[in-house]
């Protein structure tokens, strides 16, 4: 479970996450959408504990993300918009790395690497740096790294970029079946088909503020319409660009 | 006209990072007054020493300008040989491995002017540090020579080539060596490097035989020790033509074969560095872009480490694996081990051709002495080792710090995992390093045990300023982990390094001011006495842990609340 209450950051004078509270339920998948800069990253950034709220509270499994760090982070898994990882590691490296940090060695262990790479059509690159590994392949490895020490909570910034579109599946795939099982998921993404056949919730941030939150039905009635596809509610909450303007920027370019 | 225009759009988004970087989140005014200060207070420190030390020079008969003359060139072939080989190393990250190259490449640049900007940035990275140096160096001989203000016009004509040379040279070298190795493979492209800089180190040092110059009766007569100090070290370098041109300015007149040779050859290695850039730039650049075989497996001597390192916990355990395994698959780390190697084995033995040891200039005091000036060098060593690898140990988490930060990990165990890497190998080699030098001189046990404990506190509490400087101000951007100390965070650190290791020095000396008074001549010798020892001991072990202990503090706090940046 997630608990966010009142979380507000700020960048200077630049307000980039402002009083955001949202409750994510175990066995839930739950999606962040929101426009470029609207403070989705940051607000996972709080959630994972890299960055520190100016205001308010996050709670993982009931543990508060200030008062107990350490047993908030033991049950959560991240996986940053960016996949940069230690070059001079290799992929069975980095995944015996980051189980250490969490406590976990042994055979059990090797074990579950040898799964998650496999899973991943990994294997035969175990052995490889990580500076040698394309961008998808990158993305996969820190997926396996947040799986590795089995986490009640995953919390992931932009799951897809990168993934070819066999990952992709499996992917999805394996979020249903890790929230089936008892999981809470978290994901940012701007892929509005996959949040759309995905989650169970979402929310819509916008200028650092929830603008909408619930279920897909909750969120029409939000925008105030009937039947309206994701991508269609997402503009009419965000006031996406006129088509005025996107004529404007085409009739430039010829 | 293109060129030129297009040579200054391309150094224009690396000027402005410079400017920005320097700027930092702290407000341009605050550390732009602090760089002032350290400036302020280190030049004038260099300058006047050399202008005392030179004017001393000039007043001996014959010798004096002879050698002063000579020790400007010594320190310009010194300077010549660390920019070649710090040119190569940028030139392998300015043309080849730079985030921006591939973005780059996909316009329509012309190839002689993204040579010119790498190459001019390829310049400054590697000589800014030499020119620091000079600046105060150059003043001084204009000073003691008694020069006008067009001695600096002198002086600037002629350092000018004296670092594009090694620039053009060491750029084209570069692209020589990824011609026959792929850039991403620069271990053995460093390796290359590093053990062949090294051997040329040994070898100069071997030739020049500096010991010698200090002993002149090591000569026949007067006539060879003048001889051996009149002729040149080598007519065909370009430290000895600027050296000429400088000394003969300094005297009033003009060295014009000298000045001809500087910038033809300035000129000329530029143009053929363009030529074979033009040539081979493509496929290098292609090469480059080629992975190396990166198949890894435990070996013994991994799974041997693990094993070692169990009685630390799995946590402890894995954030030091990680860092040492980062270390050594790292070729711009651990190829400059290879040079320190030989500056340790050159050091040593250059303590053991001292004339301490001939005949009758034996003898107990001057060796207490050289036992003090080699704490203050081991310390010094010990610093820049220091800067070098403990310093950027935070910086390198750069991008990958989310991880530690998400992970059930406390400030205090990433610092202590930190600390103990670079403690370690560190406090290591400062006493392998002691004990050999304090064998070669025969210390008495007593002077030994304190040398002894004063170089493993002064190491530890190097180690926790080191890593504390660096964690206060990181440099996460960096590109090349060599370049991470030549920071601001790197400069306070060196200035509070060797503030503490002068201060343990003067300290240490007035502790043992008896014990040393005893050895002057007319006075009765006598050993040390015990509590002498243990109050020169007690005061380094109190810097040690009044200078290591706050920064580890300031360090600790800084990973645990920096969260908020």
């Amino acid at each position: 479970m997630i608990e966010l209450e009142a979380l507000t950051k700020r960048y200077g004078e630049f307000l980039a996450v402002d009083d955001v509270s949202l409750t994510i339920g175990t066995g839930r998948i739950f999606g962040l959408l929101g426009p470029n800069g609207a403070g989705k990253t940051t607000t996972l950034r709080m959630i994972a504990g890299i960055l520190e709220p100016d205001g308010g509270r996050v709670r993982i499994g009931g543990h508060d993300m200030a008062g107990e760090p350490m047993a908030a982070r033991a049950i959560l898994g991240f996986v940053p918009d960016r996949p940069f990882v230690y070059e001079k590691l290799t992929g069975a490296e980095l995944l015996r790395f980051t189980a250490g940090l969490h406590g976990i060695s042994g055979p059990s262990l090797e074990r579950r690497i040898e799964e998650l790479l496999d899973l991943w059509d990994l294997l035969q690159w175990r052995d490889q740096l990580v500076e040698s590994y394309s961008h998808g392949m990158r993305q996969k490895l820190i997926l396996s790294s947040a799986l590795v020490h089995v986490p009640d909570v995953l919390v992931i910034d932009e799951p897809m970029v990168g993934l070819d579109p066999r990952s992709a599946r499996l992917l999805k795939s394996l979020l249903r079946a890790y929230a089936d099982k008892g999981g809470t998921v978290l994901v940012s993404t701007h892929t509005l088909e996959l949040a759309e056949v995905l989650c169970d919730e979402l929310a819509v941030i916008d200028r650092g503020r929830v603008a909408a939150a619930g279920s897909l039905a909750d969120l029409r009635a939000a925008a105030a319409t009937k039947d309206a596809g994701l991508e269609e509610i997402f503009l009419k909450i965000t006031r996406g660009a006129a088509g005025s303007e996107i004529m404007a920027v085409l009739e430039d370019l010829a | 006209m293109n060129v030129i225009r297009e040579f200054l759009l391309l150094l224009g988004p690396k000027w402005r990072s410079t400017r920005r970087r320097g700027a930092g989140a702290r407000g341009r005014a605050g550390r732009t007054l602090l760089l002032l200060g350290v400036g302020a207070a280190a030049w004038p420190f260099v300058y006047f020493t050399l202008v005392r030390f030179l004017r001393a020079l000039r007043g001996v008969e014959d010798v004096g300008p002879l050698l002063a003359s000579r020790l400007l060139a010594l320190g310009l072939l010194i300077f010549l040989g660390i920019l070649l080989l710090s040119n190569v190393i940028a030139a392998l990250s300015s043309f080849f491995l730079a985030r921006d190259l591939p973005a780059i490449r996909t316009t329509p640049v012309d190839g002689l002017s993204l040579y010119l900007a790498r190459l001019t940035e390829t310049l400054v990275s590697s000589s800014w540090m030499v020119v620091l140096l000079l600046v105060p160096a150059l003043a001084a001989y204009g000073r003691a020579y008694g020069t006008g203000v067009e001695f600096a016009f002198v002086a600037i004509a002629a350092v000018v080539p004296f670092l594009v040379i090694p620039a053009a040279v060491g750029s084209a070298l570069t692209l020589l060596l990824v011609r026959i190795f792929p850039a991403r493979r620069s271990r053995d492209i460093l390796a290359v490097i590093g053990l062949g800089s090294a051997a040329l180190l040994i070898l100069v040092l071997r030739v020049l035989e500096p010991e010698r110059l200090v002993d002149p009766e090591s000569y026949r007569n007067l006539i060879d020790f003048l001889e051996a100090l009149r002729g040149p070290s080598s007519t065909w370098l370009p430290s000895q033509w600027t050296a000429d041109v400088l000394i003969r300015a300094l005297d009033g007149t003009s060295d014009l074969l000298s000045w001809l040779l500087l910038w033809t050859t300035a000129a000329g290695v530029t143009t053929l560095g363009a030529m074979i850039h033009q040539r081979l730039y493509a496929v290098c650049f292609t090469r480059a872009q080629e992975g190396d075989e990166n198949r890894l497996t435990r070996t013994a001597g991994w799974r041997g480490l693990e094993w070692l390192l169990v009685p630390l916990g799995i946590r402890r355990r894995e954030l030091i694996l990680k860092d040492v395994r980062s270390f050594f698959r790292d070729p711009t780390q651990w190829s400059q081990l290879i040079i320190l190697a030989v500056l340790v084995v050159v050091y040593v033995y250059n303590m053991r051709a001292l004339p301490l040891r001939t005949g009758t200039t034996i003898s107990g005091y001057l060796t207490t002495l050289v036992l003090f000036l080699n704490l203050a060098l081991t310390g010094f060593v010990l610093a820049a080792i220091a800067a070098r690898f403990v310093f950027p140990a935070f910086s390198l988490e750069g991008r990958t710090l989310w991880l530690l930060r998400s992970s059930p990990v406390s400030a205090s165990e990433i610092l202590a995992s930190k600390f103990w890497t670079g403690a370690v190998p560190l406090t290591g080699m400062a006493l392998i390093l002691t004990v050999m030098t304090n064998l070669v001189l025969g210390v008495p046990r007593a002077l030994f045990l304190l040398s002894l404990g004063s170089i493993l506190c002064l190491s530890l509490a190097f180690t926790a300023q080191a890593l504390a400087w660096g964690v206060l101000y990181p440099q996460f951007e960096s590109e090349n982990a060599a370049q991470i100390p030549t920071s601001i965070g790197g400069l306070l650190f060196m200035l509070g390094a060797l503030g503490s290791l002068g201060f343990v020095v003067i300290a240490q000396g007035w502790a043992l001011r008896g014990y040393l008074a005893s050895g002057l001549p007319g006075r009765v010798p006598r050993v040390a006495r015990l509590e002498e020892i243990g109050v020169a001991f007690g005061i380094t072990l109190g810097v040690a842990l009044l200078t290591g202990v706050p920064a580890i503090m300031a360090a600790e706090r800084r990973i645990r609340v920096g969260a908020r940046d």
